[in-house]
């Protein structure tokens, strides 16, 4: 369909389509994800694209792989932020950082680790607090683009001001800048922060659980999904996690909607960390 | 004249808390339409907004976590550093993806989404602001059918947001924040179905 303004718009029913064709070609299930929202980055992703119909996409992402790729990552949401939220790292370092401190090895999986600044915010924390050297990162994403700029770690200088801002508000003990090197417009975070960290690639919407971890970390990526997509991801954490096991989500993200709520308590409920407790 | 009515959306900028104040104010408990907000604001500042607010609301005040269900006589502010989003099923889902107009959330991703799902149903209120936020939004509750209120740029604290807009529709009700408040919170003046 044309809108009066001549962009081409997508029906509900033609996305649904081109869904369930990218799922039997790639494997990649996007049935799942929260409609509004995916919606409206497809609707992006066409008037940059200047494909001319719901058909021509679709002919175009199952015949051409590289388009799909490039596809993937414009319709999955990547952006993020060295200590986003400062008070949920605050949280952290004082209400979970202590418990992990009594067992011998840490395993962490950061879930959804995009280009991997949360990732070297939680590694700069473990480090601090003397932790990161029996701590083991499991860093995971669906897109392989965003896994290699993650593994990379190197971020514009110019963002550099904002997030020495929010590391200090989130009680950072060091200067910032002590964990990168400044070369060439960015900043290039020092590589002994990835040593323990494993990247993978994992798509949340289909995988399994592949190990049991102290805390996982996965903020701001169901909010992607549906509920039931959700209950999918929810019930994958629950397999992940020892009784005991930490989960921190996004701010805004909560387990009150699922039925696996009673298998948590709330450790802080404005930042959103939960602890399995049975 | 207001139609029937599910929702209101409201988007403000620049002295917009002022003007939602004023609005808040003045609604009585018993509110029915669902009374969404979105007001540009920094992010990874204590959040203090939600309180501020909420102690000028007699209606029920809150900001929405994700996957929340939308219930009428409640006033939801959209949080900072997210856009907002209004599912079919009228839930409540949030995302980061990059700033429109520079912010997030934006005006224009809350009044699209709520214009798709709420139709005529919907009125959109678009108050002071020195950005252009919110423009498009208005235009597609228009085109969707809904109710479009914007506040008269000469008598906001700053017209540049309103002006903007009204490049781009003529509104169903343009006039100051008290004509606006008395417009919608006259029973007589709307159906509420």
């Amino acid at each position: 369909m044309k809108a009066g303004n001549g962009k081409m718009v997508l029906e509900d029913d033609q996305i649904e389509d081109l869904f369930v064709s990218v799922k039997r070609r790639y494997g990649y299930d996007f049935t799942g994800y929260s409609e509004a929202s995916i919606k409206r980055r497809l609707q992006k992703f066409i008037e940059t694209s200047e494909i001319q119909s719901a058909g021509a996409l679709r002919n175009h992402l199952l015949q051409d792989e590289t388009f799909f790729r490039f596809f993937l990552d414009e319709i999955t949401v990547n952006v993020t932020e060295m200590f986003r939220d400062p008070l949920f790292f605050a949280s952290l370092k004082k209400n979970v950082f202590p418990l992990l401190n009594t067992y011998p090895f840490i395993k962490i999986w950061d879930a959804g680790c995009a280009s991997g600044e949360e990732l070297y915010s939680l590694a700069i924390f473990l480090d601090e607090d003397g932790l990161y050297g029996k701590s083991r990162i499991y860093a995971t994403d669906i897109s392989q683009r965003v896994l290699d700029k993650a593994m990379d770690g190197i971020y514009p200088i110019d963002l550099m001001k904002e997030y020495t801002g929010n590391y200090i508000h989130a009680g950072g003990k060091r200067s910032f800048s002590e964990y990168y090197t400044a070369m060439y417009g960015n900043a290039i975070f020092h590589s002994s922060l990835k040593k323990n960290v494993m990247f993978s690639a994992h798509n949340l919407a289909v995988d399994e659980s592949f190990n049991e971890f102290n805390l996982i970390v996965c903020r701001n990526v169901l909010i992607y999904f549906k509920r039931q997509l959700q209950e999918r991801v929810i019930e994958l954490f629950l397999k992940s996690l020892p009784v005991f096991g930490f989960l921190a989500l996004g701010n805004k993200e909560t387990l009150s909607f699922s039925s696996f709520k009673n298998h948590f308590e709330e450790i802080d409920r404005l930042q959103k960390i939960y602890r399995r407790i049975n | 004249m207001l139609g029937k009515m599910e929702a209101i959306v409201v988007g403000g900028s620049w002295g917009g808390i002022d003007a939602v104040i004023k609005i808040l104010s003045a609604l009585p408990s018993d509110y029915k339409p669902t009374m969404i907000i979105a007001l540009h604001r920094p992010k990874n500042v204590v959040n203090s907004l939600e309180g501020i607010l909420k102690r000028y609301s007699k209606i029920p005040f809150s900001e929405p976590q994700d996957k929340e269900e939308i219930r009428f006589n409640h006033v939801y502010l959209a949080p900072s550093n997210y856009h907002l989003f209004i599912e079919k099923e009228r839930i409540f889902s949030l995302d980061v993806s990059p700033p429109v107009n520079y912010f997030r959330p934006s005006i224009d991703v809350l009044f699209e989404s709520a214009a798709e799902v709420y139709g005529k149903l919907l009125t959109g209120i678009l108050l002071t602001g020195a950005n252009k936020d919110g423009g498009d939004g208005m235009k597609t509750i228009a085109e969707n059918g809904g109710f479009t209120i914007v506040q008269d740029p000469s008598t906001a604290a700053s017209g540049i947001m309103p002006s903007a807009a009204l490049r781009l529709i003529k509104p169903d009700f343009l006039g100051n924040i008290h004509s606006i408040i008395e417009l919608i919170s006259s029973g007589k003046e709307f159906i509420w179905q």
